[in-house]
């Protein structure tokens, strides 16, 4: 009786460990499986649009959960809840200041970059104009947050000359000083361009500017963090950053004022930002975009050999598709970004076909921009709209790997093909080259 | 942005090629615009019995260029002279408003095609086909 109770019991005691090892072994095997299906998607998403926005990093996240969850105090608020948020932000605007070689007391954070060109180039103009200046400079191939601020000015009464750029996508300093004139008061150059990458003469330009006590604006959206920039030594008054670009969130962003510099508040409303710019404070975004910058600029001469390699073995290998070609100076960029034309096929249908190759990339095509006409950039350094027409934008972040270049690499060719195959255009282009052989 | 009869018509184009012993063919729209669609029909007692189309452009101009090459294939001149873009764009589920214009590209594209067709047998087509639209908008 009893030794027939202990036999049932070890046969159950055997089942229930096959049952679990079974289980185990099952969930195992299920795990892995969903591994290498996270992997295999994982592999087919190559992000290369890091000019048009970047991952939030996960040391940026690390330190802005924290503040997100625990540090809710308005930072105006009197109490320790409020002036702990208080003590993150001014900790947060020394590290910004740092990062362009400026004081904290010269940076107010805003929403952006659109922000910041709207507040230095509005309050600017509008303090020029009090002394009876009323002319600005700029060039044609600002981002649109300059160019639509600069139509709404001409609005209202300002003067305008927009400079033209070289077929490199480098302003010419005899152009600018050609420009000047008495009632020139504000300046606004762009430090990098956001779809070539061409780095512009800041330095020079600011120079001249201090030299004629001309007001001096740039939006380095695209070149902090990736180019050594030093407010004091290049003479800029004004310098829009964005934080999204370099692994912060969007939303957050900041414009240097120099001390002393006298511009109209663009935001009305409470005493934040030392009565310059109201609105409570998104405590945690600041903080997240000032680890954010610190990183960067603290590691661009690393980054920028890094990001070089992979651009310049992206441009080589791209340059030997047939009829293509580098767009901006080949030197004068920013680290990660390449900037190509590919005649007789449309640039839309390029990024659709790389967007089903798991490549996320941008071109200054019409159809991507909504409007008919292609980007502003490419026509302004003298391409013709067919050309512009079929441009990709391949922008890399140090997130990137060699990997990433050989694989965009071995798609992008054929997909070209494919849409030169089907091509009326390129059939045009064909034809004309075999005639002038022929001849 | 697209549908999905736009991204199935543009990842896998219908009658995408030329065509030598084209009867008629026809082309709109120019580069500068950013799209240029050629169309080659094959006619055959008044019906079109075959259709071939090359496109330069974006998602939905190689897309409407596809499906509308299907929806005239077997259909008398007559029938495909009625193909309005609207009803390109109902069957391609919708496009977003800013690509209409290829659309009406793809329509005038056909008519342009059918318009040849006459002009080869010595018949002024102006009267049948009516004003080919080359490219809608300001392109400069």
């Amino acid at each position: 009786m009893l030794s027939s109770y202990y036999t049932k019991l070890k046969t159950k005691f055997v089942q229930k460990i096959i049952v679990l090892s079974i289980e185990m072994y099952t969930k195992k095997v299920y795990i892995k499986l969903r591994k290498n299906e996270k992997r295999m998607l994982m592999e087919r998403n190559i992000y290369v649009d890091n000019a048009a926005t970047t991952r939030v990093s996960d040391e940026v996240l690390e330190v802005m959960i924290p503040v997100l969850r625990d540090e809710y105090g308005n930072p105006s608020s009197l109490y320790k809840l409020g002036s702990q948020a208080k003590a993150l932000i001014e900790a947060a605007r020394e590290k910004v200041a740092a990062a362009i070689g400026a004081q904290a007391n010269e940076i107010y954070f805003t929403s952006g970059g659109t922000e910041s060109d709207n507040w230095a180039i509005k309050g600017g103009a509008l303090n020029s104009a009090k002394k009876g200046k009323k002319h600005i400079i700029s060039t044609t191939f600002e981002h649109h947050a300059v160019l639509h601020t600069l139509n709404t000015l001409e609005k209202q009464g300002f003067e305008v000359t927009l400079l033209n750029v070289n077929t490199n996508g480098v302003i010419k300093i005899e152009d600018f000083i050609g420009a000047l004139r008495e009632d020139t008061g504000l300046v606004t150059v762009m430090y990098a361009n956001n779809e070539i990458g061409t780095i512009q003469p800041i330095a020079e330009i600011g120079a001249i500017c201090k030299e004629r006590g001309i007001l001096f604006h740039t939006d380095a959206v695209q070149a902090v963090g990736n180019v050594h920039i030093n407010v004091k030594d290049e003479n800029i008054d004004l310098l829009s950053i964005s934080g999204h670009k370099i692994h912060a969130p969007k939303g957050i962003g900041a414009l240097y004022i120099r001390r002393g510099v006298a511009i109209a508040n663009f935001i009305d409303g409470g005493a934040q930002e030392r009565n310059r710019r109201a609105g409570t404070e998104s405590t945690a975004s600041i903080v997240g975009f000032a680890r954010a910058i610190e990183i960067a600029a603290g590691t661009i001469d690393k980054r920028a050999e890094y990001l070089k390699k992979l651009r310049d073995a992206f441009i080589d290998g791209a340059l030997n598709i047939e009829r293509s070609r580098l767009n901006g100076d080949r030197e004068k960029r920013l680290p990660g970004n390449a900037n190509l034309s590919f005649e007789g096929i449309e640039g839309e249908s390029l990024l659709l076909l790389l967007d089903m190759n798991g490549i996320s990339a941008s071109s200054g095509s019409a159809c991507t921009s909504g409007s008919l006409d292609p980007s502003h950039v490419l026509l302004a350094i003298g391409l013709v709209h067919e050309v512009a027409h079929g441009s990709l934008r391949v922008t890399f972040s140090e997130e990137n790997t060699m990997e990433d270049v050989d694989y965009i690499l071995e798609k992008l060719p054929g997909i070209v093909e494919r849409l030169r195959m089907m091509s009326p255009l390129w059939e045009k282009i064909e034809k004309e080259t075999t005639t002038k052989q022929g001849v | 942005m697209y549908t999905e009869q736009v991204m199935d018509h543009f990842a896998n184009p219908r009658n995408v090629g030329e065509m030598l012993d084209a009867d008629g063919v026809g082309e709109v729209g120019n580069a500068k615009c950013g799209d240029i669609m050629k169309m080659y029909i094959k006619v055959d007692n008044n019906v079109i019995t075959d259709v071939k189309f090359k496109t330069y452009g974006c998602g939905s101009a190689i897309a409407t260029s596809s499906i509308a090459t299907e929806m005239i294939k077997g259909k008398t001149i007559e029938e495909a002279l009625t193909l309005s873009n609207k009803a390109v764009v109902e069957a391609l589920g919708g496009l977003p408003t800013h690509k209409i214009h290829c659309s009406v590209l793809a329509e005038q594209s056909i008519k342009s095609a059918i318009a040849d067709f006459y002009q080869r047998q010595g018949i002024d087509p102006t009267p049948i086909v009516g004003n080919i639209v080359h490219c809608e908008g300001d392109c400069h």
